[in-house]
């Protein structure tokens, strides 16, 4: 792939088997969408088993998401939503050449994801420190967890719940390190100026990637942190 | 699709939106919050998937701006969801509709 590297911000030749321009970018855009529909397969899968194994073990999952922190999750969420804007902001501004602004509202976006990443640390750590580990790994500490949630008998199956928080957040935070990875790429294209209203579809594309990111955590925050 | 069309002819959001759309879903978070807090009995997960969806919708449609996109983006994002249903669908026949079984030995 060619990169134009011009002093004129975003200005871009297409690659020679598009028509032009708008072409390259809406088949770009095309690809994009369906590596997200792909995404969405590969969590669904997991958002599925967890409805099976809550249907069967409702006491299980009631009683493992007494562990989690509802605090940790709600500021996780808004973190997210945040992060969001930033990056639709980012595109925002692309779009109409301001590169200072875009700059700013992307590594506002990084900032972020560290935030998010941080607050999971400290949940995964707490998590890790009292045994709270998935299926045959699981070693509760009783003392502790008696201080956690009170004298509530555990069933046996107790690390099942924990298999599914520690995969499902697991796979999410894998794909948070990733977003935060193109980000920064698409950051510092854009501080050399490559990207433009005319061109800015890596800035697109790697937000559209962002908000997936984003969509999948709105799903699983409920799912993990407020389970009835 | 507007091949044809030159890429400044590209839908711009106004910084107006984006902020409404923000602050919508922030509410829709505390909602959720609170929502969890009241026992709705067996529609406690219908009003957490119903408020998660209302979200991702307003994302969907204004961040990944799908309400300016065209046709096909739409139908390739809506034939994973569907396919994903079907999927939740036949377990939900399956595992719900199992017999306990008894081991007549």
């Amino acid at each position: 792939m060619s990169t134009a590297k011009s002093s004129v911000p975003g200005e871009h030749h297409h690659a020679h088997h598009y028509d032009n321009a708008e072409h390259e970018y809406q088949s770009s855009k095309q690809g994009v969408w369906l590596f997200l529909c792909t995404e969405i397969l590969m969590f669904g899968g997991l958002f599925v088993a967890y409805a099976i194994f809550h249907h069967l073990f409702p006491e299980t999952f009631k009683i493992g998401s007494k562990f989690t922190d509802v605090k940790y999750g709600a500021t996780n969420t808004v973190v997210l939503l945040f992060s969001s804007l930033t990056m639709a902001l980012g595109i925002h501004y692309v779009q109409i050449r301001e590169q200072k602004k875009a700059v700013i509202a992307m590594f506002l976006t990084i900032l972020c994801g560290f935030a998010f990443m941080g607050i999971k640390y400290l949940e995964y750590s707490h998590k890790i420190h009292l045994g709270l580990l998935p299926g045959d790994w699981y070693h509760g500490n009783a003392e502790a967890i008696a201080h956690e949630i009170g004298n509530l008998k555990l069933p046996a199956n107790i690390g099942l719940y924990f298999s599914f928080y520690f995969m499902m957040t697991g796979l999410h935070g894998i794909h948070v390190l990733v977003g935060m990875g193109l980000i920064t790429w698409v950051m510092i294209r854009t501080m050399k100026g490559e990207f433009g209203p005319g061109y800015y579809t890596p800035v697109e594309g790697v937000g559209l990637f962002w908000h997936l990111v984003d969509l999948v955590w709105i799903y699983l925050f409920p799912l993990l942190y407020l389970v009835s | 699709m507007a091949a044809h069309s030159t890429s400044s002819d590209h839908h711009i959001i106004p910084l107006s939106t984006y902020i409404k759309i923000f602050s919508t879903l922030i509410g829709l978070t505390v909602l959720t919050v609170v929502a969890a807090r009241f026992d709705f009995g067996a529609f406690n997960t219908i009003v957490a998937f119903g408020i998660a969806s209302i979200k991702a919708g307003l994302v969907l449609a204004y961040f990944m701006h799908l309400k300016y996109d065209n046709l096909m983006n739409r139908v390739i994002i809506g034939s994973g969801v569907f396919f994903l249903i079907v999927l939740w669908f036949f377990s939900v026949l399956d595992i719900g509709t199992r017999l306990v079984q008894e081991s007549p030995l």
